[in-house]
């Protein structure tokens, strides 16, 4: 089976899903969500049996790839929207007071059928060689999350942060177009394998110029500095669901966009010394621009925020090493590091959904005592803090060694040293929720925090994922 | 991982040769059994075990493991009992253990003061689930890092007693201890990971000369011969710090006197007992045999005999201006690193065996003195030297095995600390110098005999003031320790009297490694 028939089910779903949902009555909207988590499940299912190269004939692969870094990404992006769909379902509640029409119920139907298709951006765009298709899946998804973000439509917050992501998202959507164009104009082609051919021979400063519109508007998609002005806003105003999702599937997809646009500049000698100390510049400006600003941050969804940047500069760093290291390429590292990531991150928002769930709160106050509130949750949120902080034998530990190694090889000291010291800043805002978990004790009359069977299963999934990863990487980087 | 059953317990042979891979290696290990019980036990008691029972049956299967592993170790200087899991094919890394002489010591030192941690009750009632699991997990980290062969969970496996540290004194703990959690979590933890890139920097630079980027600890030291000179040297300072912070080396010392002070006793006997050689350990398991020419390199070596200095003297005086026997505790374990830094710094075998014999003597006698710090706490309500006095009249158990603890601290002949002591002077004279004279190590060593007048001083005031002279306001109507207090003293007194009189126990089985460490003809 063709790998394109993936997208092509996933598009049809969300399409049914729309359509279901429009003769759905308002009580029950919530089978919706369980109908998309089925339909994922599935694809993900059918995902394992296609095979990269299938050798079939068709134009499509011109524009299309379907080796096994695609394949890899297409199942991570269906493994996020899943649990992205999950932390739906148990923010329901919320989502239904803030997104009531004008003159009825809530409307919360669409909040499972978007996904889906944001779900297909993300996978083509993990398969997307052409520029063209580049641009049209990574402006699926954008739509897509345009209108997620603002979907509390009763929530100021989350107004704000759909005009914010609004404005400054077509902003450097306009400014991918602008360098993808004159890429175009610099080689005269669209497919990257062309332009990697063609790039050598081109005009230095047009392919330049081309790299550095490419970067920006990257840099927006995947919150590195100095375009990360809208990620804090955008992640507290957005339903956290959503959040999680801008922050996993968005990200996922922008840095294997990342990787397949920059390989051909890094591959041309001329360029290549440039290039690489604009991103090593960049990724150091991210690591201590997110490491520094999330020290002070008292509220959870803030502080996953600047989380969220200080990443990117982990996950750049690497890109910007990209030799030297053998068999451990910074394609894989990458790819390691963002199956980490999604385990851990994801596990730090499903526990800030059910806290707030119980307390209303996003605060860092909120998670007082929740050791004694309930102990599942507080050692949940120990897991994704420590892997989150990179403490060893969990996931975010062997994602930031692999980044120091690649580093190493690379003979990057100065970006070493800095993020030696945001790895360490980063010790200190993600202990500080753990202080608030086990030292704090909880304010008077606290109840206990009670966590649905679903809630439940879905934190045991991601703590053993992220455990597991800590300890047995070949489960990943054998698949690349 | 999959651990298919079959080839298990059989590798009783000495193994080969350091650098040479079997084909067939085992997949498991006695040596898993130490790491795994405290863990299963520790989880065990999330589900509902009796906390105490569960955490001494763990402790104590664990001691009798040791103590027959070491009775069938062949002294030899290859890895023994090995397995190996590989978890990542490319670039090899893998869940392997095996122990040789050098860690087999640190094995019989992390099961003695394990033991001896769980055996010492928690003040207050509650929480014992809680209390015994974090020493527990503290005592499977520090013995996963002993054990293991791979470099990255070699590493990994010391950080896993962070947290259980970093709560258990936030949590349990006494006086200033949130604050003091706070700074020994950030403090290690930039420690930590400035060794983590000395470590990819070493094991970048040893791939960088052709060959496979390995973690493998033997095929790596084979690997990094390769290193240049100049490459060698930065990479072994980057470790020095790295693995210097974790011990608390001058000017890096800060955090561990208070931390101590107001760590719970477990924490605070196997933190300074056990878990602080995991950087002294590492030296010499990681940066001596695999960076010789940052070893033997003479700016480095300056360095390093200044700073082990400052351990010495400077904490020394330190030491003999506090006033609370935990502070007084706490600083003596970080100025008695200064020794073991001197015994490496002498770059030969007498020193190194010196250097782990003192580790292994400190590990033991600063958790017997913490365990009855604790205890006077407990009694008395406080540690201030003006509020005590002559508690030995009404606690003559206590202060005798005080004494014993605070006699082999300061170097008393009998007691393993001497042993150790004595081998890192001797091994301080004994490079020939061309010229005749007194080099730099020659001049630390004498200064370095003057830090023994100052722990005799600071340990025999510490005594007077808590057990001798007249009764302190809070001292009356104290009490002896009980059973719960005195077996584990008397196993570690045990420990230290035996090793004491028969160090070549503990010799015999270094000798070898040590041997291989040192350069032939310095």
């Amino acid at each position: 089976m063709p790998a394109y028939y993936l997208e092509i089910a996933v598009v049809v779903l969300g399409l049914v899903l729309l359509l279901v949902e429009a003769f759905t009555p308002p009580q029950h909207k919530r089978r919706i969500g369980w109908a998309a988590l089925a339909g994922i499940a599935a694809t993900f299912l059918l995902l394992l049996t296609v095979k990269s190269h299938c050798g079939c004939d068709s134009p499509m692969w011109q524009f299309y790839d379907d080796s096994s870094l695609s394949l890899f990404f297409k199942g991570l992006a269906l493994l996020c929207t899943a649990f992205v769909l999950m932390l739906g379902l148990e923010y329901l509640p919320v989502l239904e007071k803030y997104s009531a029409r004008a003159g009825g119920g809530p409307a919360t139907g669409e909040f499972f059928a978007l996904p889906v298709l944001i779900c297909a951006g993300l996978m083509w765009m993990a398969s997307a060689i052409d520029i063209t298709t580049i641009f049209l899946s990574l402006e699926l998804t954008t739509i897509g999350f345009y209108i997620m973000v603002a979907y509390m439509r009763r929530n100021v917050g989350s107004l704000e942060a759909g005009v914010k992501y609004l404005i400054l998202g077509a902003l450097s959507t306009g400014i991918l177009v602008y360098g993808l164009s004159w890429l175009f104009g610099a080689t005269g082609q669209t497919g990257l394998d062309a332009i990697r051919t063609a790039l050598p021979s081109a005009a230095r400063g047009p392919a330049l110029f081309a790299f550095a519109l490419i970067l920006i508007a990257l840099c927006f998609k995947i919150a590195a500095v100095p375009f990360h002005f809208w990620v804090p806003d955008v992640y507290q105003g957005a339903p956290t669901p959503v959040t999680a999702f801008l922050s996993v599937g968005s990200k996922a997809a922008g840095f294997l966009v990342a990787i397949r646009l920059m390989e051909p500049f890094l591959a041309v000698e001329s360029l290549r010394t440039t290039c690489i100390a604009i991103l090593v510049a960049v990724a150091c400006a991210t690591l201590i621009l997110g490491n520094l600003a999330a020290i002070p941050q008292g509220n959870f969804k803030r502080l996953l925020a600047y989380s969220s940047i200080s990443h990117a500069g982990f996950l750049l760093l690497a890109l910007a090493s990209d030799r030297h290291t053998g068999e451990l390429t910074s394609t894989r590292i990458i790819a390691f590091y963002l199956s980490a990531y999604l385990c851990m991150t994801l596990l730090a928002f499903a526990v800030l959904i059910i806290i707030n769930k119980s307390t209303g709160s996003d605060e860092l106050k909120a998670f007082d005592g929740l050791h004694r509130r309930n102990p599942f949750l507080g050692f949940a949120t120990l897991i994704a803090a420590a892997s989150l902080a990179g403490v060893p034998l969990t996931a975010g530990f062997l994602g930031k060694f692999f980044v120091f190694i690649a580093a190493a090889g690379a003979q990057q000291w100065l970006a070493i040293g800095i993020a030696v010291a945001g790895a360490a800043a980063g010790f200190y805002y993600y202990f500080k929720v753990i202080r608030h978990v086990y030292w704090n004790t909880a304010p008077e009359g606290a109840a206990a925090i009670p966590v649905s069977p679903v809630a439940k299963s879905l934190l045991i999934i991601l703590i053993a994922a992220t455990l597991v990863l800590g300890v047995y990487p070949q489960l990943i980087l054998g698949l690349l | 991982m999959p651990l298919p059953p079959g080839g298990a317990f059989n590798n009783r042979q000495p193994a080969a040769r350091s650098g040479t891979n079997t084909n067939d290696p085992d997949r498991l290990s006695p040596l898993d059994l130490l790491i795994f019980l405290p863990i299963i036990a520790a989880v065990a008691m999330a589900f509902g075990a009796p906390a105490r029972s569960a955490a001494l049956a763990a402790a104590g299967a664990n001691l009798l493991i040791a103590l027959c592993l070491a009775f069938t170790f062949v002294p030899g200087d290859g890895f023994q009992f090995e397995a190996r899991r590989a978890v990542l094919n490319s670039p090899a890394m893998g869940f392997n253990v095996g122990i040789d002489g050098l860690s087999l010591v640190m094995v019989l030192l992390t099961v003695l003061v394990t033991l001896a941690a769980v055996w010492v009750r928690p003040p207050k009632e509650g929480g014992e689930g809680f209390w015994y699991s974090s020493a527990l997990l503290i005592a499977a980290g520090a013995m996963g890092a002993f054990v293991s062969t791979d470099l990255v969970f070699f590493y990994a496996f010391h950080e896993l007693a962070l947290i259980p540290t970093f709560l258990m004194i936030g949590m349990r703990g006494t006086g200033n201890n949130k604050d003091a959690a706070w700074k020994i979590t950030i403090y290690l933890g930039f420690g930590s990971l400035v060794l983590l890139a000395g470590l990819a920097w070493l094991v970048v630079a040893a791939a960088a000369k052709g060959g496979e980027m390995t973690f493998d600890m033997a095929k790596l030291a084979a690997q990094a011969r390769g290193i240049e000179g100049g490459t060698q040297e930065h990479i072994y300072l980057t470790l020095l710090i790295g693995f210097g912070i974790l011990i608390s080396l001058f000017p890096f010392h800060s955090w561990a006197a208070p931390a101590y002070a107001s760590a719970p006793a477990p924490v605070a006997m196997l933190h300074s007992g056990v878990l602080k050689k995991f950087g002294l350990y590492g030296l010499l398991r990681v940066a001596v045999p695999m960076l010789p020419l940052g070893q033997s390199a003479e700016w480095i070596q300056h360095i390093l005999i200044i700073l082990l200095l400052g351990n010495i003297l400077f904490i020394g005086l330190v030491t003999i201006a506090q006033k609370e026997l935990d502070m007084v505790l706490g600083n003596s374990s970080v100025m008695h690193m200064g020794y073991i830094f001197l015994g490496i710094a002498s770059g030969n075998a007498i020193g190194y065996g010196g250097a782990v014999l003192l580790m292994f003597a400190h590990g033991i006698s600063i958790a017997l003195l913490f365990a009855l710090c604790a205890a006077v706490r407990e009694k008395t309500g406080t540690l201030q030297f003006h509020r005590l006095g002559g508690m030995a009249k009404g606690a003559p158990v206590l202060g005798l095995l005080f004494g014993m603890g605070a006699f082999a601290s300061i170097g008393l002949p009998g007691f393993a600390n001497f042993a150790g002591e004595v081998n890192i002077f001797f091994g301080g004279f004994a490079n020939k110098s061309d010229c005749g004279c007194l080099g730099w190590l020659e001049w630390a060593t004498i200064l370095a005999l003057w830090g023994v007048v100052m722990s005799a001083v600071y340990m025999l005031r510490a005594y007077r003031a808590v057990f001798k002279g007249q009764p302190g306001q809070a001292v009356y109507g104290v009490t002896d320790i009980g059973q719960d207090t005195r077996i584990p003293a008397l196993l570690l007194v045990a420990a230290l009297l035996i090793t004491g009189f028969f160090p070549n126990l503990l010799l015999d089985l270094v000798r070898p490694v040590v041997e291989a460490l040192a350069p032939v003809s310095r």
